[in-house]
């Protein structure tokens, strides 16, 4: 962060006092950045560059760290709470669904000792189906609304999904936003999409389903683009902001992930709303989780070190995370023999 | 500029390198050992010192490629098979000096191994499309019911090659390597660590012989932290000791038996170090590595 930048906020944290969202959004001034379409652009275009060598060398430096040993029992563990489960497949059946709700409670039959993981994340009409597999288990729903994974459909079509994922009992709304109006500009129109499906997710007794924002960072073109996607979304009222939908050629990277960590951790210093992070897509293996997790330590701190804060959107992390414990516990290297088929 | 004189050309030496999922990488952890002539001691070649870590990354290569190879039609698998001898043949000189000197052998002395080691290629070539008759069956029962027993691959195969005999360094090499791919296992093999040039040179033949990437894994280093990694991994289904001289320590036959038996695998005990490899093989080394497959199926409906 340069030091205008920070300075910039400096002023406007010590201002707040009020403890609603909104109420922190006006003490930190930033409620009338989105009053309209050209404030809103003034605002994310003055977010300050992103050194695109520098970003990358960062984090690819932070991906070099060794974990072994107690070190690495604790990561793999964390990392297996942290997973967001998912299936998204057109071929999805119930049958599979419920065998990832089984898989999610007990990761591996064989050993009661691993951790459960955070949530499922599944399309929206599934939702019934994983609600009743998970049972009272302490595992969230998360559903994918709003025409994932292109975005690409009428608001009233998405505020329908939106809803219809919400009253099936989901815990969690992954929304995709419209790349095509960002990279054209219409940044309040994102903006309102936002706001009404946080809207949308709010349940008749006053609860509200977590909303997670999906970006698609792997088209949003420019590390610059996801900072701004990353603010916007913080600003209309995002609980968590996610990479990607894991359905285009790039997912998520260290390189975008460390750009909506920095997002996050500059958007609590300037309203002291904490925001959670998910990466999606394209981690598949032990060593790349604990990459994500050592720069979530670094950039973002203990606060964020909970299934509460980030979270993996995958499906075959698991599996090697097993293998990984497995081979702690025993010394010996295991395979994909010893973990479920999915 | 006038081409150099002869006299002044200076010799291109090849850097041999592991073979690991259709790839030559060097060892990761860029280490060699001087290979020497077996009876002069005079240096050769550097080899790549494989690790415990290059025989991991084998084991994952050979597990990725072993649906695709056991899937494979039994005649595919002996077409590629014929088409490494063939490979093999075109390449009789390079494979001649490099036996020779491995085995301490005038090139006289060496021609007929290294013609033997093509044949024996061309010898399971043959035996891909017939094992399923020799190890299946067709069993009576007392029911309505055709039962048929199929064999079927064991699954990823850690060999130990041949460190002495008659012909070891590439005819035992490839009479323990041929059975194990024949029947539609992959294999990661560990090299002679004392001979290990035309083991690393094979990888250059089914490189090109359109064996898939992974089917064969060679690494050359301390058969002490080759053998033991394939003993100990769960991913590992079968182990071939053939090649094992250590009478004590962890790269024994017993401590390998012990290592293999916690993950129960398959084990096919060492062979004689004074073994002849010229003889015969017979096909207990392809019946081996196969497990049976029997299926009921309802008759008249």
């Amino acid at each position: 962060m340069t030091k205008r930048y920070a300075c910039r906020y400096a002023a406007l944290v010590s201002m707040s006092s009020s403890s609603t969202v909104s109420g922190r959004l006006a003490a930190s001034g930033l409620a009338e950045v989105a009053s309209s379409e050209a404030s809103l652009r003034r605002f994310l275009h003055g977010l300050p560059g992103i050194d695109a060598v520098g970003l990358q060398a960062r984090a690819a430096g932070l991906g070099t760290r060794s974990i072994k040993t107690t070190a690495k029992a604790y990561a793999i563990d964390l990392a297996i709470s942290m997973i967001d489960l998912t299936t998204l497949e057109g071929a999805d059946t119930p049958g599979k669904v419920r065998s990832l709700c089984q898989k999610a409670k007990n990761p591996d039959p064989g050993n009661p000792d691993v951790p459960h993981t955070a949530a499922v994340c599944v399309y929206p009409d599934m939702v019934p189906v994983a609600k009743e597999a998970l049972g009272g288990a302490p595992i969230n729903v998360a559903a994918v609304a709003t025409a994932f994974p292109s975005g690409r459909a009428g608001l009233p079509v998405k505020l329908a999904d939106t809803a219809e994922a919400v009253a099936a009992g989901a815990d969690e709304v992954d929304m995709v936003i419209d790349r095509g109006a960002f990279l054209a500009g219409r940044y309040l129109e994102i903006y309102e999409l936002i706001a009404e499906i946080k809207k949308a997710c709010e349940r008749p007794d006053g609860t509200t389903a977590h909303l997670k924002v999906i970006f698609e960072t792997g088209e949003l073109v420019t590390y610059d683009n996801i900072r701004r996607a990353s603010w916007l979304a913080m600003l209309a009222g995002a609980d968590f902001i996610k990479t990607s939908t894991g359905k285009v050629t790039v997912n998520a990277t260290p390189a975008n992930t460390l750009v909506l960590m920095e997002a996050v951790r500059d958007f609590r210093s300037a309203t002291g709303i904490q925001v959670g992070v998910k990466p999606a897509g394209g981690i598949r293996t032990t060593k790349d989780a604990m990459k994500y997790l050592v720069m979530v330590n670094e950039i973002l701190g203990d606060d964020w070190l909970s299934p509460d804060w980030f979270r993996f959107g995958a499906s075959s992390l698991l599996n090697d995370l097993l293998m990984q414990r497995q081979k702690l516990a025993s010394g010996r290297y295991s395979g994909p023999d010893y973990v479920t088929v999915d | 500029m006038s081409e150099p004189t002869s006299a002044l050309r200076l010799d291109v030496y090849k850097t041999y390198k592991l073979f690991v999922g259709g790839k030559f990488p060097r060892s990761e952890s860029g280490r060699v050992y001087e290979v020497t002539d077996r009876k002069t001691g005079e240096w050769l070649a550097n080899a790549p010192q494989g690790t415990r870590k290059d025989t991991r990354d084998a084991v994952s290569a050979a597990r990725k490629a072993f649906g695709g190879w056991s899937g494979a039609t039994a005649y595919n698998r002996g077409q590629i098979l014929y088409r490494a001898a063939e490979m093999l043949q075109g390449r009789r000189e390079q494979y001649l000096a490099e036996v020779a000197v491995s085995e301490g052998l005038t090139a006289k002395k060496a021609a007929p191994l290294v013609d033997a080691a093509i044949d024996r290629l061309v010898w399971y070539a043959g035996w891909t499309d017939k094992v399923a008759q020799v190890a299946g069956s067709a069993n009576p029962v007392a029911g309505p019911y055709f039962n048929l027993s199929t064999p079927e691959p064991t699954g990823v195969v850690g060999v130990v090659a041949p460190q002495g005999g008659n012909g070891f360094s590439l005819l035992g090499l490839v009479s323990v390597l041929a059975p194990v791919i024949a029947t539609g296992n992959t294999a990661v093999v560990a090299l002679a660590p004392n001979a290990p040039l035309p083991g690393l040179s094979l990888g250059e033949v089914l490189a090109t012989s359109d064996l898939p990437g992974g089917v064969v894994n060679l690494i050359s280093g301390h058969t002490e932290d080759i053998a033991p990694t394939l003993a100990s991994h769960a991913d590992v289904n079968a182990l071939d000791l053939s090649g094992v001289v250590a009478e004590e320590g962890p790269a024994s036959a017993k401590d390998l038996e012990v290592a293999a038996a916690d993950t129960l695998k398959r084990v096919l005990r060492p062979e004689p170090a004074s073994h002849d490899w010229t003889t015969a093989p017979g096909t207990d080394r392809l019946l081996t590595f196969l497990e049976t497959k029997t299926v009921w199926h309802p008759m008249g409906m």
